[in-house]
């Protein structure tokens, strides 16, 4: 069941890329609709997928690698839908929908592992953790995309090489509050998830703060955030700079999730969460 | 037979004082089209006035004296005389006519092709002579082909994507950097042709307000009068560059007029919002080191034209796409033309058959006696199916027959085979026109 719900939505958010890309050549607006369509379509299976393993595990499930990938590749989908119903960017998608296949083909290479799941992680605090640290993540996702965009975009008119990708971008200003406004919001749930994830480390394992690697890398990316935001805010950094920024902010991010979980091995690597290494 | 004739100019047969005298304003557009109406072997008519063109379209059966009595309206509208106008006038009819509305309404025979307001000025004149009921089946029917031509080539290609004309380019430009240009400022220094086109074209996309600045006072005053701007002095311009998101520039001073300091300057206490110079001055008025300015962008004229370049040249190869789309549409509606020609065969068939219909049955009627309701009732039901019957494969024939190359062959075998043209009647067939006079004397 897991396996068809899963594969549906890989196949579906597969070809929705395809399609997404191929309209970002050919600029052909029902390609476009038909890529819309069937990213939600992968996006609703995805979302059925991730319930159903909730639902058969008994916690959320974010205990491997494997399954946090889909995890934040959902995240990350969600909030393109977001951006979509709030921007009505169509090249949004096309840039998009390249990170959430990639995610997921990651994902799906990873071999799936028995997890035993230790009574510690039976807690509401865990989705509420995951699920805002995650959505925080996905809204970073986004601020990195935006970035990349508004680099190609920017290079182009500064440089004054109007190249085939200058008529296919949006205008600077567009994508620049995109980045501003993914900002604030990855902002608001990565304070979010760092704060209900200390109440549960105290409530689960006596104390609010461990200086883990992973605790200590998302520390290092939110005060990242938090200077870029500040000076955003307060001095008026913008375009080029913060675009920039974003895109380091969120390799820190990377480094966070990937690199603390798999090679710095303390209570919140995938090693100690009784799933086995992927 | 119904014709289909389109008479005028356009910037490529007239010169701009000959189409001044037509297109003066829009009531003379409205007389055109009362004075059209008035004219007897006039059936459509449509009339087209823009600052680039001006076209009479109709339909006729009489084409020639038709063509002459829409010259003379011309004439009589411009007040030119007729000589000065007829080497001007562009005629099209029938296939070409449909053709050439279909180009002008897809921007192809526009002066900046692929230019967007045409169709806008079409479906205003349309909508005016639909007001003044002027139009018909035909020209319904051709309008809507030619809308739907035009749209056709504004999505399928590429010809109204890209600016050729250096103002123009530089607002698309703008428009790349700033998403709209609401609550936008833009700021003019310097006069010339070109830079106030510049400043219109950002009036005309929705920027908020535009100051104007100029060496001499006066001279400031007098451009933003001319386009509802602020006149700033000279000296203000370094204040202005904190208020304003676009700034054009052209003076024919030597050196730099904004430099490279003054605007780095600026762009800390704008709180580093976008900064668009569009610098059409030779020689430059603006540093081009104030490009290297984080969220800075300047333009010279040779960056614009470049871009303007490589459009032109786009378009050309797009112009081949629209063009095959455009032959398309023409197909399509001279097929339906042609459906149409079928009609009238088809009407005077069934008139015919009913006039027989009619004349039999009274024939039977009175040797038939009293009949109850009922009964006659039945009887004009079996008359009325037979007919019906016997006509609806002829009909079904032409009708499929109708877009084919010979369709008007089986159109006339049809119309001779069921002797619809009495005026046709060769002396051969006198004996049984005779009798269709008697059926007909009775009737």
């Amino acid at each position: 069941m897991a396996l068809f719900l899963y594969g549906c939505a890989l196949v579906l958010i597969l070809l929705a890329t395809a399609a997404f890309i191929v309209y970002l050549v050919r600029q052909n607006k029902s390609v476009y609709h038909w890529a819309y369509r069937l990213l939600l379509a992968g996006f609703a299976f995805l979302t059925l997928f991730v319930g159903y393993e909730y639902y058969a595990l008994g916690v959320a499930p974010v205990l491997t690698l494997k399954s946090s990938l889909s995890f934040f590749a959902w995240t990350v989908l969600l909030v393109y839908v977001l951006f979509h119903l709030k921007f009505r960017l169509m090249v949004l998608g096309s840039f998009v929908a390249p990170v959430a296949a990639c995610l997921l083909i990651l994902s799906s290479t990873l071999p799936a592992g028995d997890v035993t799941v230790k009574p510690v992680f039976r807690s509401l605090w865990l989705p509420v953790h995951i699920g805002t640290a995650f959505v925080g993540n996905g809204f970073f996702a986004v601020t990195f995309v935006a970035g990349i965009m508004y680099l190609i975009q920017e290079s182009q008119i500064k440089k004054k090489r109007l190249g085939s990708l200058y008529s296919r971008l949006p205008s600077l200003e567009t994508l620049d509050s995109i980045n501003h406004f993914a900002l604030i919001c990855g902002f608001t749930f990565m304070t979010a998830g760092m704060i209900t994830g200390s109440i549960y480390a105290q409530y689960a394992l006596g104390s609010y703060w461990r200086w883990d690697p992973k605790e200590v890398c998302s520390l290092m990316a939110w005060i990242f955030y938090a200077v870029l935001l500040h000076e955003r805010l307060a001095v008026g950094w913008r375009g080029r700079r913060a675009a920039l920024l974003s895109l380091f902010g969120f390799l820190i991010l990377v480094l966070a999730f990937v690199g603390a979980n798999l090679w710095l091995s303390d209570y919140h690597s995938f090693r100690n969460m009784g799933g086995r290494p992927g | 037979m119904i014709r289909i004739v389109n008479i005028g100019m356009n910037h490529e047969t007239a010169p701009v004082e000959l189409r001044e005298c037509l297109a003066r304003d829009a009531a003379h557009a409205d007389r055109a089209l009362a004075m059209m109406r008035e004219i007897p072997c006039i059936r459509e008519s449509l009339f087209l006035s823009t600052c680039n063109r001006v076209e009479a379209l109709f339909t006729t059966e009489q084409a020639e004296k038709a063509k002459s009595s829409v010259v003379s309206i011309l004439c009589a509208l411009g007040e030119i005389p007729p000589e000065r106008l007829c080497s001007s006038l562009f005629t099209y009819e029938d296939q070409d006519a449909v053709r050439h509305i279909f180009r002008v309404a897809s921007s192809l025979d526009s002066m900046v092709i692929g230019e967007p307001q045409i169709l806008g000025q079409i479906k205003e004149a349309y909508s005016n002579a639909t007001k003044e009921r002027t139009t018909g089946v035909i020209l319904n029917r051709l309008l809507h082909r030619a809308f739907h031509a035009a749209k056709r080539v504004r999505t399928e290609t590429g010809i109204s994507d890209a600016a050729v004309s250096v103002s123009y380019a530089a607002v698309e430009l703008a428009k790349k950097i700033f998403h709209d240009f609401k609550g936008k400022k833009g700021l003019l220094i310097g006069a010339g042709e070109m830079a106030e086109l510049a400043a219109r074209h950002l009036l005309s996309q929705g920027v908020s307000a535009i100051a104007v600045a100029n060496r001499t006072f006066e001279k400031a005053v007098e451009v933003a009068q001319s386009f509802k701007g602020i006149p700033v002095s000279f000296e203000e311009i370094g204040a202005q560059l904190l208020e304003a998101d676009i700034v054009i520039s052209s003076t024919a001073a030597p050196g730099y007029v904004v430099t490279h300091d003054q605007v780095k300057g600026s762009m800390k206490r704008r709180r580093n919002r976008p900064l668009f110079f569009i610098d059409i001055a030779v020689p430059r008025d603006v540093d081009p080191a104030v490009n290297d300015l984080e969220n800075v962008y300047v333009y010279d004229i040779d960056d614009l034209s470049g871009i303007v370049q490589v459009n032109i040249g786009q378009r050309q190869g797009e112009a081949i796409k629209a063009d095959r789309i455009v032959e398309e549409e023409v197909i399509k509606f001279e097929q339906w033309l042609k459906t149409l020609e079928v009609v009238p065969t088809i009407v005077s068939l069934k008139e015919k058959a009913e006039t027989i219909r009619q004349t039999e049955l009274k024939k039977s009627l009175s040797s038939l006696g009293e009949l109850n309701p009922a009964q006659l009732k039945s009887l004009e039901t079996l008359t009325l199916s037979i007919t019906e019957k016997i006509l609806n494969d002829p009909i079904l024939f032409l009708k499929q027959k109708a877009d084919r190359p010979h369709g008007k062959t089986y159109l006339d075998t049809a119309r001779r085979l069921f002797r619809l043209d009495r005026e046709n009647t060769d002396e051969v067939e006198h004996g049984s026109e005779q009798v269709d006079r008697e059926s007909e004397e009775k009737h």
